[in-house]
Formats: structure tokens, sequence, C-alpha cells
């Protein structure tokens, strides 16, 4: 061996470890930035934020801010037409997210104040576009002014800050992500209890069984496993749809068609059966771990079955039966596909709305606030896995 | 009686389990072109449209190349970490092993979604390489576990054997220890393969129409209706995957012997 083992061992970790770095860590991390980072604004308009600095949020500001935003948009504007653009675009669509309407104000301005003009910037630039009258506007310029923020978050939690800095909840109607959270944590929860509904008489079998039936069950749950996502979710679908295979055999009865699919129905019925397995595997390992003799012997000194369920059985496969419910939340709390392809629009998870705020409404900062919701959750549930299961073992899969 | 109700139980599990895989299978052998039973007729027409088809053909290829070559970059990085991490203690591990293990807990759409913003100004976005690269990624922490499980039972006395009949670290590693734990490591590789195999998050996010792997063109064609192609491209992944689950089977049962 080596002088140093300890040495040449962390260096052999550290290829994987760099690559990790860079295609992994680093990556999520400058992600997850973003949910606090605020900069698209202050890029475009430096001077209208400092101007904007001691103004106390009640009126539309001093005239010295609408000549600080007449500035700002002409030199962006000449720097877009050399170099390289969409830094108004950006700007205006990181004030949109906070002030609906203003992607469009922003770049209409810049164009519209290139030109010269006669008189006082503020007539001129409230001339183009009312929405410089009003605080609102302003507040929201002076809040995405970063170069931190805690607006993308307070969103991701239905909260925001008025002009003059106080938090305030979101009304009624355009709250979401407090409904998407809850919505993502009880189909989580949902398919869960119905996992370990399910998976506890066939782990205790294959657990129990000798031979080849023990051999058999343990096949019908890895195969599955081993099975695409997506297949299974387009097994699903194909059974499911409206012209599929349970609507054909139902008719075939004088029944339906029913409406099988697009409905929380469909989304947790193919989320139990693509996560079964996750729970059956511990279960088994759990179940298998137990000392046939203990339960046996609680029953002989008179415990009925139920008492030797409660307080020998349970306790002892306890660790096996939260490690199994713990992966199975996991899991579920991230899943993305299968409600994308069964659910309807009322059945979509955190991360479908991740999807969507990166892609197709390019709001990275609100992306990442969910991401970051989504990982505080998943966080709790890997710290409370360590604490009842251990790290130790490598795990079923 | 209750063992009864019990086997009734887990058999009707194992049903539920077995039957929708089951139910579509048949139907990519179908005559006609509908997704129901009964079937009119049996062919291989659904077989002949996805082999002479623009797209599914070099989505499987794009799956086999990307797949091959995300396991390769796992296992030429994990097996090293393994055996790094099973002869490291303390902190140091389960600061390795923790960040190692990551990319399994870690939601797939954040990572998606990272990778997309990172990959974009390198020019990874829509290339082999980024999608090689976030696989790789994804399935190193099976290669790692896997490796470090069958490490466990092997006996740490024999590489100082080696070193005292005058090999080195290296010499030692591949003549002592990889033979013995190579089941381990084709294991992990195949769980490596797998994973990318499966992944269809990542690749809605960053793959561009010309690296479209199976499941990813798949989810294409489940959004609007069905094809019998869809269904024989899925029988395809099922095959795939049984070939795959008895590869590790005879695998681990090696090891164990």
């Amino acid at each position: 061996m080596s002088r140093s083992p300890r040495l040449s061992a962390a260096l052999l970790t550290a290829p994987l470890l760099a690559f990790l770095l860079l295609s992994f860590v680093a990556p999520i991390g400058a992600f997850l930035w973003r949910a606090v980072s605020d900069a698209e604004v202050a890029a475009v308009l430096p001077r209208t934020i400092v101007a904007l600095a001691g103004w106390d949020g009640a009126a539309a500001p001093h005239d010295a801010a609408f000549a600080a935003l007449v500035a700002d948009l002409r030199e962006a504007r000449a720097r877009e037409a050399t170099g390289p653009a969409g830094g108004i675009a950006r700007a205006a669509s990181r004030l949109n997210a906070d002030r609906p309407g203003l992607r469009g104000v922003l770049p209409m301005t810049a164009r519209r104040v290139a030109a010269p003009f006669d008189g006082p910037a503020r007539d001129a630039v409230i001339a183009i576009s009312a929405a410089w009258a009003d605080p609102e506007t302003w507040g929201a310029i002076r809040r995405a002014g970063g170069p931190l923020s805690s607006f993308h978050v307070l969103a991701a939690l239905d909260l925001r800050r008025d002009a003059s800095g106080s938090l305030r909840a979101l009304p009624d109607d355009q709250r979401v992500f407090g409904a998407v959270l809850v919505r993502s944590l009880w189909i989580a929860l949902l398919v869960t209890g119905v996992c370990l509904a399910l998976g506890w008489p066939l782990a205790w079998l294959a657990a129990t069984a000798r031979g080849w039936a023990a051999t058999l069950l343990l096949g019908a749950v890895l195969l599955p496993f081993w099975i695409s996502l997506v297949v299974r979710t387009a097994a699903w679908m194909v059974l499911l749809q409206r012209e599929g295979v349970v609507n054909a055999a139902l008719g075939a009865f004088g029944i339906g068609p029913l409406p099988l699919m697009m409905n929380r129905f469909a989304v947790v019925l193919a989320m139990v059966h693509i996560l079964l397995p996750f729970m059956v595997l511990p279960l088994v390992a759990a179940f298998r771990g137990l000392d046939p003799r203990l339960p046996r012997a609680a029953a002989s000194l008179g415990a009925s079955p139920w008492r030797v369920f409660r307080r020998v059985t349970l306790p002892l496969c306890l660790p096996g039966i939260a490690a199994g419910c713990i992966l199975v939340f996991i899991q579920a709390l991230g899943f993305y596909v299968t409600p994308a392809l069964l659910g309807g629009p009322g059945d979509q998870m955190l991360a479908w709305f991740v999807g969507f705020y990166a892609t197709r409404s390019v709001n990275w900062g609100l992306a990442a606030a969910l991401s970051l919701l989504l990982l505080v959750a998943v966080g709790v549930c890997v710290a409370l896995y360590g604490r009842l299961a251990g790290f130790r073992r490598p795990g079923a899969a | 009686m209750g063992r009864g109700v019990l086997w009734a139980a887990g058999l009707l599990v194992a049903a539920f389990l077995l039957a929708p895989i089951l139910a579509i299978l048949p139907l990519s052998f179908s005559a006609g072109s509908f997704l129901f039973y009964p079937l009119p007729g049996l062919s291989l027409r659904w077989y002949r449209d996805f082999f002479g088809s623009d797209f599914w053909l070099p989505a499987l290829w794009n799956s086999l190349l990307i797949g091959g070559a995300a396991a390769g970059l796992a296992t030429l990085l994990g097996v090293p970490a393994a055996f790094g991490l099973w002869r490291l203690r303390g902190a140091a591990r389960a600061v390795v092993l923790g960040v190692v293990l990551a990319p399994m807990v870690v939601p797939v759409i954040v990572v998606a979604v990272a990778l997309l913003l990172a990959f974009g100004p390198i020019g990874l976005v829509a290339t082999h390489a980024g999608m090689i690269v976030a696989h790789a990624a994804l399935g190193v922490p099976f290669v790692v576990v896997t490796v470090l499980a069958s490490l466990e039972g092997f006996d740490a006395v024999q590489l100082r054997a080696a070193a005292a009949c005058g090999a080195g670290p290296v010499r030692a590693f591949f003549r002592v220890c990889l033979p013995q734990i190579f089941p381990g490591v084709a294991a992990g590789a195949v769980f490596a393969f797998a994973t990318s195999l499966d992944e269809v998050v990542v690749a809605l996010f960053i793959a561009g129409p010309a690296q479209r792997t199976l499941p990813r063109q798949m989810f294409a064609g489940l959004n609007d209706s069905i094809s019998l192609t869809t269904a024989a491209a899925a029988a395809m992944l099922v095959a795939f995957s049984v070939v795959l689950l008895l590869v590790v089977g005879w695998l681990q049962g090696r090891a164990r012997r």
C-alpha cells in the first residue's frame, strides 16, 4: 500500500467528485441561486434603481427617477443595437412576473424615448404609458433592484411585497402554489399509503414463501421495477383511455365509456403501480430480518394476534417500513411524466410547474424557487430516512 | 384461513403489477390499428413500421449509444471512487458518499432544468455529449453502490499480500481485486445503462431532435393519439428490461458464489 492510504483513497474519488461537481452540483447550485438573485432589471435600469433609493412608495416618484429611466433605456437600446440583444426583454419579463402587463410597457417605452422629445421626462414617459403614473410599477422596479431578493421565494409561497415594502398574501384568486404544494404532498402521501397497504401482503408472502413461489413473487415485483416508467405510464394510457382496453371491455357489458383518464384517479393508480416495488423490496428485507420465534413467543405468552402485531412485529419491522414509505414518498413528490400524461390540469404536481416556468414562461427565478421548495421537502425526508433507516445499508436499488 | 386471505391479497397485488404490462404486449402484434381486444388478427406490421420509420430507429440507436456511453463513463468514474470510498472512514466518507448519492434523491426535474440552464451557454444542449454527461451523472450512484456492496465481500488482506509479492497498487487492483468484484462492476454498469434507457425527463429538456431517445420518442407519441407503433416500441423496451433484469440476476448469482 502507498504511504498514505487515506490520501490515495481520497484521490481515487477525486475524478468522480470533480465530474459530479461540474455536471451536477454546480448546475443545480447556479440554478437555485436564481431563486434569490435578481439581476435582470439592474442590468438595464441601474440609474433608475439608484434614483428610487429614497422614494417612499406612496405616489409616483420624483422627476429625477423619470430622467434616470429615460437615460437608462436610451443607453440600453444603444447597447443592444451594437451588442447582444435581449437585456430589455429579460428585464421586462422579470417586471412582468411582478406586475402582469409590464412585459410590453418597458420595450415600448424604450423604443419611444429613443427619439428626442421636448419638455420634462415625466410627462413624456407617462404619455407613452399610464403604467408609469402607477407607484406599483416603480415599486416593481425597486423590488427587482437586486442583487438579492426574496421576490421569487415569496411568489412560490403566494406572498409578495407591495410598493411600500410590507408583506402581503396574494388575493385568493391569484394564489397558485400553496394549492400546488398541498396537492403534491397529498398525492405523494396518498400514493405512499396505498403502496404500503398493497405492498404489505405481497412483501409478507415473498418474505415467508419458499422455493419457486418466493422467486415468482419477487420476479413479479422486480420485472415492473426494471421496465421503463414511460412504458408503464403508456400501458395505463392504453388501458384507461376513452377507446382503451378497459372501456372496450366495459362496453361489452353495456357500461361506459367511463372517463378513466386525465383525472386524479389515473395519476394515483399509475404512480402506485410505478412506485410499489420501492415499497415491497424494503418490506421484504424487513420481514426477512424478523426472527419468527419472537411473535410466536409473544403469542405463547398469551398475547392476542393484534397485540402481537402491535407490540412485537410492527416495532421490529418499523425501520424497513419507514424506509419504504420515505423512498416512495420522495420519488412521488418529484413526479413529472405520469401526471403530465395521465392527469388533467388540476392534477399537476410541483415538478410540472418547475418545468413550465423554466421553459414555457421563461421565469427562471420562480422555477428555481419552486425547485427550492421541492428540495427542502425532499431534504427533510432524506434526513428522516437517515435517522430511521440509517445510511449504512446500500439500499434496495 | 388468515393465510388464505394473505395469499389472495398478495396474488392480486402481483397481478396488478404485471397486468398492465402484459396487457399491452399482445396489442403490438395486432393486425388492426386499434388499442383494444379482441385482436382482429396477428401481424408484425407495427414492428415493420418501427424499423422502417425515420424517427423510431434513430431513437433506438440514440438510446443504445447514449446509454452505452453513459454507462461506460459512469463505470470508469464510479469504480475507482467506490474503491476509494471503501477505504475512506469518518467525515470524508460521509461527505463523498453524500455527493455521490445525491443524484438518486434530487428530483430529476430539478436536474433537467438546471442542466438546460448550465448547458445552454457552453453549447451542450441538443448534443449527444450533453446527454451522455447528464445520464452518466444520474447513473453513477448505482455503480458506486453496487461496487461498494461487492467490495464488502472482498478481503483487504489480499491487497497487502499482493504488495508483499511486489505488485504495485494499480497492478494489485487489476490482478487481485477487480477479478473478484467483477460481477458487481458489471451489474453496476448494467444499472447505469438501465437508468439511461429509462430516463425521459432530462431528455425532454436538453435533447434536441437528433438526440431523441426511445422513451423520449414514446413520450412524444403519447401526447396525441397513441399509435400501435408506440406499443411496439413499448414492447421492445420491455424486452430490453427483461434482458437487463436477467443479466443482473445472473451477475448477482455469480457474485454470491
